[in-house]
């Protein structure tokens, strides 16, 4: 073969290079993100795993609720708890700190929701 | 059968004549059925039924309370976020003032009494019970409510600006800009943000929303609030013969900018 002196070698480090993700992180696991909750209430509008997953759908679901079909601006949890449908009011009214609970996720997942590109986020007197 | 031309010719005269009398096309247009898509003609009634929210705006007793009007455009644009883009062409309206002549453009005429003119006149979106908006809105973004709020959903909103050209009353403004941006000496175009409302961002329509928020929770729209102790704004619900508006439309002399366009408003002028 011409020129193997150079192209094996070459080879290997390009596969080395390539596989450099795999081999470095080998073995650990990764770790999912903190949040931090809020600790004045210990339950949310749905269950945890619900809002994991399809926290994006209700909100939809209130928005179009709310502003087109004059829906209720407020809702009740199963345990009788009072919230505002409304993610500026509703939501960051408990978890006011958006970087250590929203971002975290939305960073770890690689997801960019343009929520913010309009909706305030709480202000610092907030926190 | 030998035919000559003078035949022909008549021939084809009757069978004109008897196919356009028949013809579908021509009954429909006689019985008003080609009409534009959804656009009834001005002055044809309107269902009385569900509520039909509208606002009376008395002109007189703004240009005795010099001031108000730009008291009312500040409540409203600080609570709704409106930007100051410091600049006409940028501007974003919801509630602002227009001279007399030029709000009631085509509703008036050159030999108007003088006091009238220059007079400004607080405008904002008229609410219309047939909405050209809605109607040129391709996202639906855009929409009429129950209660005859014509509203918008910023999230649907693409920035085509068709709403604004179908408007006739210039009630809609497009965010050229970043509204929660800031000049070039580094003021922010929002003075103070009302964290209760959100704010928009570039590239979207927006306009009044007759305070569809407030009214959720049984407050009069931010601009009747603040004329209250003036008498100069009325708000209440058409249908209900009982409201407000409906006892001021039932005693004073009213119009309405473009009645002609047979877009119904629900904002009301005494003169």
């Amino acid at each position: 073969m011409y020129g193997t002196g150079r192209i094996i070698p070459a080879l290997i480090i390009f596969v080395g290079l390539m596989t450099f993700p795999i081999w470095y992180n080998g073995g650990k696991a990764q770790q999912p993100p903190e949040l931090v909750l809020p600790t004045e209430y210990d339950e949310c509008v749905r269950d945890t795993q619900f809002m994991r997953e399809s926290h994006m759908v209700l909100l939809h679901e209130w928005r179009d609720d709310v502003l087109r079909k004059s829906g209720p601006r407020s809702g009740v949890t199963d345990r009788g708890l009072e919230y505002e449908r409304s993610l500026q009011k509703g939501c960051m009214s408990c978890h006011y700190d958006k970087q250590n609970f929203c971002d975290q996720c939305h960073d770890y997942t690689a997801v960019v929701p343009d929520c913010w590109a309009c909706h305030l986020e709480p202000t610092k007197e907030a926190i | 059968m030998k035919k000559d031309r003078r035949d022909f010719l008549k021939l084809a005269g009757c069978a004109a004549v008897a196919g356009v009398g028949s013809s579908t096309a021509f009954r429909s247009l006689l019985s008003g059925e080609a009409e534009a898509a959804g656009l009834k003609r001005a002055g044809t009634s309107k269902a009385m039924e569900g509520t039909r929210l509208a606002m009376v705006i008395d002109i007189k007793k703004f240009h005795q309370h010099r001031g108000l009007a730009e008291r009312c455009i500040r409540v409203c644009h600080s609570i709704h976020n409106v930007p100051d883009f410091g600049n006409p062409k940028d501007e974003i309206k919801w509630l602002w003032t227009e001279n007399f002549e030029n709000t009631f453009i085509k509703d008036t005429h050159r030999h108007q009494t003088q006091s009238l003119h220059g007079m400004p006149v607080l405008t904002l979106c008229n609410h219309c019970d047939n909405p050209p908006c809605v109607r040129a809105c391709p996202t639906k973004a855009t929409f009429k409510k129950d209660d005859g709020v014509v509203a918008m959903d910023y999230h649907r909103c693409i920035g085509c600006r068709f709403c604004m050209a179908a408007c006739p009353y210039g009630a809609r403004s497009f965010n050229w800009r970043d509204p929660r941006g800031t000049d070039e000496h580094g003021n922010p175009f929002i003075d103070e943000l009302n964290p209760e409302y959100p704010a928009r961002g570039i590239g979207v329509v927006e306009k009044c929303n007759f305070c569809t928020e407030r009214l959720a929770v049984g407050q009069l729209p931010a601009c009747v609030e603040e004329a209250t102790d003036y008498e100069a704004m009325f708000f209440g619900d058409l249908n209900d013969p009982d409201s407000e508006v409906s006892r001021v439309l039932r005693e004073e002399f009213t119009i309405v900018r473009r009645a002609s366009l047979g877009t119904y408003p629900s904002v009301f002028y005494i003169i």
